[in-house]
């Protein structure tokens, strides 16, 4: 007793002196785009700073963490405008920050990320969903937190195959990025057996997302734009230029369901989501932001909790350390999604469960049951091991 | 801003303390509980032994010469010991059931506040607090009269409790703001707050009362505080979403369970360090299925239950070896768990099929469930 007593007095007295101690401070840089861009429904319009207000909430969980391991975690916030240099503007933000959640289109990411990869920062892409960044075009120092359209597209075709819709009327958008997604639900549907009856393109013509005239007219087009299909149980619309596919539920000339862009959406995060104690996390964001949480914001999140999880396990905020840790085959991170969120280690992609929502609730969470696999049912989500075409470098 | 942010304006304000909450369901009036009814009925050890004659089958002889044991058996369980009650908190249907377990029926379905999870006696058995965290309070349910009637000052959206030996003060995790709430029981007064990690979840009380246990679930630590100071001595770091904590009877170990990181870490309290892991194991079963979250652990600190939520088990850990020895198949998301006062049984509450099971503990078996409420999460058993 008395020897515990002295222990204890021992102890204490040590913990005072380390917390006394100045605490590491360990910076995360936040790279992204400035500006936001247009959506059909006026709901769905993005706020200023979608992804870097989660990043700033995980900043205040860690920091909650610091103050018992001794570690201050700070955030810097850089927005690149039109016609800037994003890598000088990256190479600026590396000066004091050894790691860098970054929302950047595909090809600014890998410039950036090829430009800091001697100084050994470490890069997470929270927003970019291309695939070629986790297959050909992977990097060592990148670290995606970000799901893959593959992997969104596996995880809505699960759930549809699994509801027996397995005929698809596909409808895709005219731009680059509507055909990538198209591409991978094509995949997706051959992986897990669904059939595509027809395909249909919808070309955009240009045009206001929001007019005086309102949906008069659209509520004209989009019946007979979808009319004369061959048989199928539900539209699915590839659509992420948001020219069309809002406009869809509803309105198609069968009374068929809608998913895809639009309807039934696969996304990794939702405003609804409260299961796996996340009403805890969707409050505290409320609170510190005064809006609801996208799934931007939720990438943005774990990133920097993947972070301060290392930070933590190492009890060190050495980049080097702690990238190795993130890296390495212990580690995971818990996010409010029922189940342990670990990396892919051949292209550094985080595993997580996609939601299903219809924009008020979650209809259903991806990896449906009965899709199995031999290592994680998380990657029955994308790209497997085995079809990788990543090596890092 | 807390929870209630998503809370229906419209909707009537809590009644406060003593008023409304006192007329609780009854028994007939919940067809869920005449379920149970019909279903204990139909079980053979509750149906009356055959006549002789009466049974001509294969069967039947065999029945028959397994009559006189078989009805010492029943004479055994007829007659208990001790009639125990158990209180079950029922997160969705906002209820409280009541849990006689001689006849191991649903004796009382009581009206509670919203979301109610944490769920204690106190010490003289006189009352039950649960946590309605919806509500951001703790209710106390009168056990003479079976309703509310009355309710503690806790921080917003309470989940889990502890008290101290003399059960004079309650110390409360309130998960929305990172904080410990100390609560005069006598004067039912605020006493003053805590500062913890990032949602706080498990509460605990060292057998000597001198430390409390924390956990922080997003923070991954459990937090010692000294309960004179009131201020956190030690931080100890486990695996992921810690969410339970229970000290061996004779304070050696703690043992602290992780819903994500799927461990139970044992954790020496003097020298606050992880001293071992407890790990599962259940072939056919995927590893992201098992998560533990309750624990119970016998008297004699030989052996302890852990409830592993979404596998639907319970894992029997031998305290000693800190391997599991058997895993016990229960209901469905399997929560938390409460021992009868003789310790012959061990209740726990299976989250998403709607009841609790009832384990045999010396024969380490399941023999009965009892349907309850919407989403069963905390179960308390009368001293």
């Amino acid at each position: 007793m008395i020897r515990w007593l002295v222990g204890l007095i021992g102890w204490s007295l040590a913990a005072t002196s380390a917390l006394a101690a100045d605490p590491v401070s360990i910076g995360v840089g936040y790279l992204g785009i400035a500006g936001t861009r247009s959506t059909l429904s006026l709901l769905e319009q993005p706020a200023e700073n979608d992804g870097v207000a989660g990043a700033r909430l995980a900043i205040e969980d860690n920091n909650t963490t610091g103050k018992f391991t001794g570690q201050r975690f700070t955030l810097e916030e850089r927005r690149i405008r039109e016609g800037e240099d994003a890598v000088q503007a990256a190479t600026a933000l590396a000066e004091q920050n050894g790691f860098i959640i970054a929302d950047l289109p595909a090809d600014v990411l890998l410039k950036v990320a090829d430009a800091l990869r001697d100084r050994g920062t470490l890069l997470f892409n929270a927003g970019a969903i291309d695939e070629r960044l986790r297959e050909a075009d992977c990097r060592a120092n990148v670290i995606h937190t970000a799901p893959t359209r593959a992997m969104l597209a596996d995880a809505l075709g699960q759930y549809l195959v699994w509801k027996k819709w397995s005929r698809w009327l596909l409808v895709v958008g005219s731009h680059d990025e509507d055909k990538l997604f198209a591409d991978a639900l094509r995949r997706t549907a051959t992986r897990f057996g669904a059939k595509i009856v027809q395909e249909r393109t919808f070309e955009d013509k240009g045009g206001a997302r929001r007019t005086d005239s309102g949906v008069t007219q659209i509520q004209r087009q989009m019946p007979v734009f979808t009319q004369a299909a061959p048989a199928y149980d539900v539209l699915v619309a590839a659509d992420e230029s948001e020219v069309f596919a809002a406009y869809l539920p509803y309105r198609t000339w069968d009374p068929r369901p809608v998913a895809g862009s639009a309807g039934l959406v696969p996304r990794s995060w939702d405003a609804s989501q409260d299961q796996w104690g996340a009403i805890q996390m969707q409050n505290r964001f409320i609170k510190l932001n005064s809006r609801r949480m996208t799934a931007l914001d939720m990438q943005a999140w774990t990133a920097v909790r993947m972070i301060g999880e290392a930070t933590s396990r190492t009890n060190s905020g050495d980049v080097r350390k702690v990238t190795d840790f993130i890296r390495g085959p212990d580690f995971s991170v818990a996010a409010f999604k029922g189940t342990r969120l670990t990396l892919r280690d051949w292209n550094l992609q985080l595993r997580q469960p996609i939601l299903l929502v219809d924009g008020r609730m979650v209809v259903s969470v991806s990896p449906q049951e009965g899709f199995l696999h031999q290592v994680s049912e998380l990657d029955t989500l994308g790209y497997d091991r085995p079809e990788s075409k990543c090596k890092l470098k | 801003m807390s929870s209630s942010w998503y809370r229906d304006d419209t909707a009537p304000p809590p009644p406060l303390a003593g008023e409304g909450w006192g007329e609780g369901v009854s028994t007939s009036d919940n067809p869920q509980e005449e379920r149970t009814l019909s279903r204990i009925a139909s079980d053979d050890a509750m149906r009356p032994p055959p006549q002789a004659g009466e049974v001509k089958t294969a069967r039947g002889q065999m029945s028959r010469v397994l009559r006189a044991p078989l009805l010492l058996a029943l004479a055994l369980a007829a007659t208990p010991a001790h009639a125990f009650i158990a209180y079950v908190s029922n997160e969705k249907s906002n209820t409280v059931s009541v849990i006689d377990t001689d006849s191991w029926t649903v004796t009382k379905t009581i009206k509670v506040g919203q979301r109610p999870r944490g769920i204690e006696f106190t010490r003289d058995g006189k009352f039950v607090m649960v946590a309605v965290g919806d509500d951001d309070t703790i209710q106390v349910i009168d056990v003479k009269t079976q309703a509310v009637m009355d309710s503690l000052p806790s921080g917003p959206d309470p989940e889990l409790f502890a008290q101290d030996a003399a059960g004079k003060t309650l110390y409360v995790a309130n998960e929305n703001d990172n904080t410990v709430t100390v609560i005069d029981l006598e004067k039912r007064a605020r006493l003053g707050d805590i500062q913890v990690g990032v949602e706080p979840e498990g509460m605990t009380i060292s057998p000597d009362g001198k430390t409390l246990i924390n956990t922080s679930e997003t923070t991954n630590m459990a937090h010692f505080i000294d309960t004179t100071s009131r201020q956190i001595v030690a931080n100890v770091l486990v695996d992921a979403r810690p969410r339970f904590a229970e000290f061996k009877h004779d304070s050696s170990e703690l043992w602290v369970s992780s819903e994500i990181g799927g461990t139970v870490s044992v954790i020496d309290p003097r020298k606050h360090e992880v001293i071992g892991k407890v790990t599962f194991e259940i072939p056919g079963l995927r590893k992201e299925a098992i998560q533990p979250v309750g624990i119970g652990m016998t008297r004699d600190d030989k052996t302890a239950f852990v409830a592993l939520g979404p596998a639907n088990r319970i894992a029997v850990v031998d305290v000693a070896t800190r391997k599991v020895t058997k895993y016990l198949l229960v209901g469905q998301r399997v929560w938390h768990m409460a021992f009868t006062p003789d310790e012959k049984y061990l209740l726990t509450t299976n989250g998403v099929s709607n009841d609790v099971s009832v384990i045999d503990v010396a024969a380490q078996k399941v023999i009965k469930t009892i349907q309850v409420g919407e989403l069963p999460w905390g179960i308390t058993i009368a001293p």
